[in-house]
């Protein structure tokens, strides 16, 4: 194959430039700042700062709380992502399938989306309002079986469902482009042997679609240990007793709130080395597994 | 030529030269910038003074820039400090003061108006409220703004149903009245909310206990915490035990009904709060709740004392000019008249700091009729005794995260995971680690 290149060298550098700044400026100068940080005690309004090696990765790494959060964090991953991906699925093939009045619900289903993550916690803070919401019909029926705001499972749930619900629709738009590119043919020449239609999803969809599942697990698990901090603050605040407490949250309530601007980059760090040692594992190990066609 | 060119542009475009005239003469005024923290209605008011500044006088003009909570207001001038572009004033509250202090930026209010020839009378002011943002030497460093202190409010005709005539004074009292509320047929005698602010660093003040070693830290960073004393487990078991037997019910903004609108709506007889509420809950009561605040309780064996000042207060920041320093000095004098306290603490339900603003208020007979009435107790609950070692304040470094240990343990402890006292032992172990790491980081530094 040929390959397209430029004489100019001079010419790339400067087609690329735009891009290369805007990535050091938002994305390498922060990060080599909350190295620095990571590696002294910080005062917050500036006026100095002691080195003080690697205690702060000593301090975060030997806190019982720290770990508390991290396995959190890993659950609300984990679950919100299957929960978001099979939803996803079963919506995406339902709109595959033209069931009647499937294009409206096409675009209900994108809509979503675009609700910023505030705005889904304040929403489902109605929702599971232990005295008021909707799950305040289940506390009429049995009496304080569901209050999230002392149990700390229900809390993490109800921030599992939030999350998983918000990922849902994004989901959804790359599994229906996925299942709307297998060709018709392949569908109706196994329908013509006889496969039904949950047979022909497990033969010959599912397998078709491994890359765009690849895609969005890596995308959902990046996505919900990064992004999830909108719902948190508006559902639980990290509550009940660091229930909810999820790494991003953490490095908030530490950093901005109280001051410890040297604990939250330390533990920022620590979150991107995950987040970046979990898509290489992902990459290596599963990815492998995936064929593209 | 500025003038010409100006005159210029008034004769081609008529409008647009009025608007350039208009800037012009503003210009000559000294902007400043003054970043506040709090936000709704309060927030407005705060606004209209500072509409009311600009229009009282054709010097300075001060830039107003709501930030939407305390919590944002310090978080962004920080931010903007370490960038250059700070605002001169900023309104801080109690948990970002030991930073603040500690790094010295910022410019004594009490020298600020002694350069610029500003007379103010600081005996003036009370001594709660001053001591609290004064240094060791008694300077102001910072100038007493939006004051208040934690009430409880009652509902007078469930109480009178129940048999109960006289507001409870003692946490016995206290527990009496909830069992009669129960006993006449009241589901929710008290609205909680778990507060750290009154379950814990008031309730030291109101018995004279410490919070922290170094009299609740103001002598020093080598400071220990104090909260898991048999007395404040003890108050907090009770607590415990007072939900577990439904004379308290959990109501928590994130359970969706905060205490303030199950009091309101008339569901919780009673509930806890800064004095700061009282105009809210006067606006919003539903027609016909008969209800009146009262000082909170503490247990028979200790004697009351003052509780301690909430709220916020302004403070100067350094790397500005003499000007823009002039001007802030101007725009706090301003606010320190008699004229401008009535104004503030008669649109929101903040208290006067300085005496001789309360007795003007108190002459016009201001607190004998509703909307309020009483308010003034708050004033009586500060002033109950004067200030102790103990119930000056507390000056304690990462005391947002301290309070936030506190908050988690106790949250653990009625969910019924561990008992009362592991929860404030924990507590209290990882606040003193939250304090080591706090006089590390200003290692040497002594508050001034």
């Amino acid at each position: 194959m040929r390959r397209a290149y430029f004489n100019n060298n001079w010419v790339a550098a400067l087609m690329v430039a735009p891009q290369l700044i805007i990535i050091f400026v938002f994305f390498y100068w922060p990060t080599s700042q909350a190295v620095y940080w990571a590696f002294t005690l910080e005062q917050p309004w500036g006026g100095g700062n002691t080195w003080v090696g690697f205690d702060n990765f000593r301090a975060v790494l030997g806190d019982p709380v720290y770990w508390q959060s991290v396995r959190v964090s890993i659950i609300f991953a984990l679950s919100s992502t299957a929960i978001a991906m099979a939803m996803a699925l079963v919506l995406a093939v339902f709109a595959d399938r033209q069931l009647t009045g499937f294009k409206a619900y096409r675009i209900g289903m994108i809509w979503p989306y675009a609700v910023a993550a505030p705005a889904v916690g304040l929403a489902f803070r109605f929702v599971f309002n232990p005295n008021a919401g909707l799950f305040s019909y289940i506390n009429s029926v049995v009496p304080d079986l569901w209050n999230p705001t002392l149990n700390g499972n229900q809390a993490l749930l109800m921030v599992i469902i939030a999350g998983a619900w918000k990922l849902v629709s994004y989901n959804f738009i790359f599994f229906l482009a996925a299942l709307q590119s297998i060709p018709r043919s392949l569908l109706e020449a196994s329908a013509m042997d006889g496969a039904r239609v949950l047979r022909r999803m497990r033969d010959v969809q599912l397998p078709l679609m491994a890359p765009t599942f690849f895609f969005i697990l890596v995308i959902n698990i990046t996505d919900s240990f990064t992004d999830s901090f909108g719902i948190v603050d508006t559902l639980t605040n990290g509550g009940p007793a660091r229930a909810t407490d999820l790494m991003v949250y953490k490095i908030y309530s530490d950093g901005f709130r109280g001051f410890d601007y040297s604990g939250a980059a330390t533990q920022s760090i620590i979150l991107m080395l995950l987040v970046i040692a979990l898509t290489f594992v992902q990459f290596r190990y599963v990815e492998r597994r995936v064929h593209y066609t | 030529m500025n003038r010409t060119m100006t005159s210029v542009a008034a004769l081609g475009v008529a409008a647009l030269g009025a608007a350039l005239l208009g800037s012009a003469a503003a210009a000559q005024a000294t902007k400043f910038e003054y970043w506040y923290g709090l936000s709704g209605d309060l927030g407005e008011v705060v606004q209209a003074t500072c509409t009311r500044f600009n229009e009282s006088q054709d010097q300075y003009e001060a830039v107003c820039v709501g930030q939407d909570s305390y919590d944002a207001a310090v978080q962004n001038t920080i931010a903007a400090f370490r960038a250059g572009q700070h605002p001169t004033l900023v309104q801080s509250f109690d948990a970002g003061t030991a930073d603040l202090m500690l790094s010295g930026e910022f410019y004594p209010v009490q020298q600020m108006m002694k350069d610029f020839d500003i007379e103010i009378d600081w005996s003036n002011y009370f001594p709660g409220i001053a001591n609290y943002y004064a240094a060791s030497t008694g300077e102001l460093f910072s100038m007493p703004f939006n004051s208040s202190t934690p009430m409880y409010y009652y509902n007078v005709d469930q109480l009178t149903a129940a048999g109960i005539t006289t507001a409870p004074d003692t946490w016995e009292q206290m527990e009496e009245a909830f069992n009669a509320l129960k006993a006449n047929g009241s589901a929710c005698p008290m609205a909680y909310a778990p507060g750290v602010w009154i379950d814990m660093e008031q309730f030291s003040m109101v018995h004279n206990v410490p919070v922290a070693s170094n009299d609740n830290g103001y002598a020093g960073l080598d400071t220990e915490v104090l909260f898991n004393s048999p007395l404040h487990v003890k108050h907090m078991e009770n607590i415990k035990r007072w939900l577990d037997e439904g004379l308290l019910q959990l109501r928590t903004t994130q359970s969706g009904v905060p205490a303030r609108d199950a009091f309101l709506s008339g569901e919780c007889a009673i509930f806890f709060s800064s004095i700061a509420d009282h105009a809210t809950v006067g606006k919003l009561a539903t027609e016909g709740l008969n209800w009146e605040v009262a000082m909170i309780p503490h247990y028979a064996d200790y004697p009351r004392h003052n509780t301690v000042v909430g709220g916020a207060s302004n403070w100067v920041l350094s790397g500005k000019t003499e000007e823009e320093y002039r001007a802030a000095a101007a725009y706090l004098a301003f606010l320190a008249t008699p004229e401008e306290e009535e104004f503030f603490v008669s649109n929101t339900g903040y208290i006067p700091v300085t005496k001789g603003g309360y007795d003007a208020l108190l002459a016009k007979g201001f607190y004998d009729a509703a909307p309020y009435k009483n308010r003034d107790l708050a004033l009586k609950s500060l002033n109950f005794t004067p200030p102790t070692n103990l119930t000056r304040g507390i000056r304690l470094g990462g005391m947002i995260q301290i309070r936030s240990e506190w908050v988690n343990e106790v949250d653990a402890a009625l969910a019924g995971q561990k008992t009362m006292k592991e929860a404030l032992d924990t507590a209290a172990e990882r606040s003193n680690a939250i304090l080591a790491r706090f006089a590390k980081t200003y290692e040497g530094k002594t508050f001034p």
